[in-house]
């Protein structure tokens, strides 16, 4: 496979593409959005369980390509514990790496697993999918009940 | 080496040849050569057709229809000349009878825009299939929006045909318009226009067809056929892209009131009144597209050169082929088996998204469409997001249906 090809998909990536994880409907959220790629057809539900300001739980369901449906799945296992700042902070690291701004290789190591998706950065036509699921994330920590779009 | 034998016996078809009126054929992607099969978006320009947008702003540019110039008289005879290469084409009966266009799209809008003002009242109601591109869906639409009048839609079966008697059921005294696709762009039904336009006819009613994916693969008679209106784009049968056709038949469109107006769609102007200008130029406002008119006359005598039955008989062997290799893999669904289908094949891969597989042709060197293809309520109707196209022009050859299927098989192998 072309390098820039396996940069972008990623053993892990693949992975949580295949198995993802957190994959299914929350009965007790207190805070859900829905999020939607007009281009692609992504689609995608989270459910939020949010006490004392922090993530208790988190899940999601919905249809995509392998990077938003990876990015989704590794998502609900990064924010799962986090206070509502902290999840937005690593958004914004996110973004950046996905848009290429993030270069620091030590500030992208500091992201962890979610280093997996810098090869995006080559690809801008997939930047919606990788961060489709985060936008989704921060609606729904805003508790905002309206579809997020990625055309708006 | 593909070598087919025209029908004629006269001409022979070779693919190689016919790839090296092709420029853009020979460039790499991605360190691969190009395997070019998104044609149902837009087809490759031959570099007769690129010559002839250099040539027209090198040696003839001016406006038309207005100068006394040299130039002007020039530039009009050329204009002109592209839309009698048209009427024959389409086997119109007259040139009045053909409308230069942006596009398909621009097509539909027009017939929307001036059947609906000049036509329509409210409680009418129009008749499209399940099949539309959203550029027969939307405009009709817009139009319901201002006047009361129902859009009625002809369902699809699993195959992806539709059912006559399911349509002539949808025929009544309040039928205005019969707006259908001749081949669908997601699908690649080749749909029963024949008869489509015989029934509505015995019921007295006009029927539009959007042409935009028929006119390249199939052998389109405007007599023969009856139809009322043809909608097509220049860049999807080797012409540039911004200009389109709306064929319309003559005392039809002396009925109906302009589209839009301006320049050159005038006889008479003063501040009180206007006269309208005679067919075609009624429906032509402002300076027309002309070097792309004329350079799409260049893409009509390139491609009847080659002649549609070859063209067809290549295209079909290609689709043919293409069907049998991607139907041998377990993991691949067919989406669109009608019995006659056109250069279009849709497909999808268990578990693997379609922008996936996309991605992964890309870096092969094919390029095919991935998504929705403007046709959501087709995606709804198999209750997929989108699906990955394949569609071939004169210019594909085996090879490439087999690099397809090569890249294919590499990605279901790496999704394991």
């Amino acid at each position: 496979m072309d390098t820039e090809l396996r940069e972008l998909y990623q053993q892990v990536i693949l992975d949580h593409n295949k198995s993802p994880r957190n994959f299914k409907k929350l009965e007790n959220a207190n805070h859900t959005a829905e999020g939607y790629n007009p281009l692609c057809g992504d689609k995608i539900n989270l459910y939020l369980v949010i006490e004392d300001n922090v993530v208790k739980d988190v899940s999601f369901q919905g249809s995509g390509c392998a990077i938003s449906k990876a990015s989704a799945s590794l998502m609900s296992s990064i924010v799962k514990g986090k206070t509502k700042e902290e999840a937005e902070q690593i958004f914004v690291k996110f973004h950046d790496l996905v848009t290429g701004k993030l270069t620091d290789e030590a500030a992208i190591e500091e992201l962890g697993k979610l280093a997996v998706f810098a090869g995006v950065r080559d690809f801008p036509a997939r930047v919606k999918c990788a961060s489709l699921a985060w936008h989704t994330l921060i609606s729904a920590l805003k508790d905002e009940q309206n579809v997020v779009s990625t055309e708006e | 080496m593909n070598k087919v034998i025209a029908n004629n016996d006269v001409n022979v078809f070779d693919v190689e040849k016919i790839r090296l009126d092709f420029p853009i054929l020979s460039i790499k992607v991605h360190g691969k050569p190009l395997c070019y099969l998104d044609n149902a978006a837009t087809t490759q320009k031959p570099k007769v057709v690129i010559d002839k947008l250099v040539e027209y702003y090198t040696s003839m540019n001016a406006n038309i229809h207005r100068g006394v110039h040299y130039l002007s008289e020039l530039s009009t005879k050329a204009f002109e000349d592209s839309r009698i290469k048209i009427k024959n084409f389409l086997n119109a009966s007259s040139e009045r009878e053909i409308i230069f266009t942006k596009g398909t799209t621009d097509s539909i809008n027009l017939v929307a825009s001036s059947f609906g003002r000049g036509k329509l009242k409210d409680g009418d109601e129009i008749i499209i299939t399940g099949m539309e591109h959203h550029s027969n869906i939307v405009p009709w639409q817009l139009v319901a929006k201002e006047k009361k009048i129902k859009i009625r839609v002809v369902p699809i079966t699993d195959t992806g045909e539709i059912v006559l008697e399911e349509f002539e059921k949808l025929i009544n005294e309040k039928t205005k318009l019969v707006s259908v696709v001749y081949v669908s762009n997601s699908l690649g039904t080749v749909n029963p226009v024949e008869d489509i336009i015989k029934i509505a006819h015995k019921h007295n009613i006009p029927v539009l067809l959007d042409g935009a994916q028929a006119v390249q693969h199939l052998n389109v008679d405007v007599q023969k056929l009856d139809c009322d209106f043809l909608a097509l784009s220049g860049h999807k049968i080797y012409g540039p892209t911004g200009i389109g056709i709306l064929y319309g038949k003559e005392k039809l469109l002396n009925e109906l009131p302009p589209y839009q107006g301006g320049g050159d769609m005038i006889s008479k102007v003063t501040f009180e009144e206007t006269t309208f200008n005679s067919l075609p130029y009624k429906f032509e406002a402002g300076t027309s597209n002309i070097a792309d008119a004329i350079a799409l006359g260049t893409a009509i005598d390139y491609f009847s050169a080659i002649g549609i039955d070859a063209i067809a008989k290549h295209e079909g062997e290609l689709l043919d082929y293409a069907t049998e290799k991607l139907s041998g893999l377990k993991e691949v669904r067919i989406i669109g088996n009608a019995k006659r289908k056109s250069s279009v094949l849709s497909f999808v891969i268990e578990n693997i998204h379609p922008h996936d597989v996309g991605t992964f042709l890309d870096f092969e060197g094919v390029a095919i469409r991935t998504g929705h293809h403007c046709t959501q309520p087709v995606m709804d109707r198999y209750n997929i997001p989108a699906t990955s196209r394949a569609s071939f022009a004169m210019y594909n050859t085996k090879e490439e249906v087999d690099i397809l299927v090569g890249g294919v098989k590499k990605i279901i192998e790496v999704f394991k």
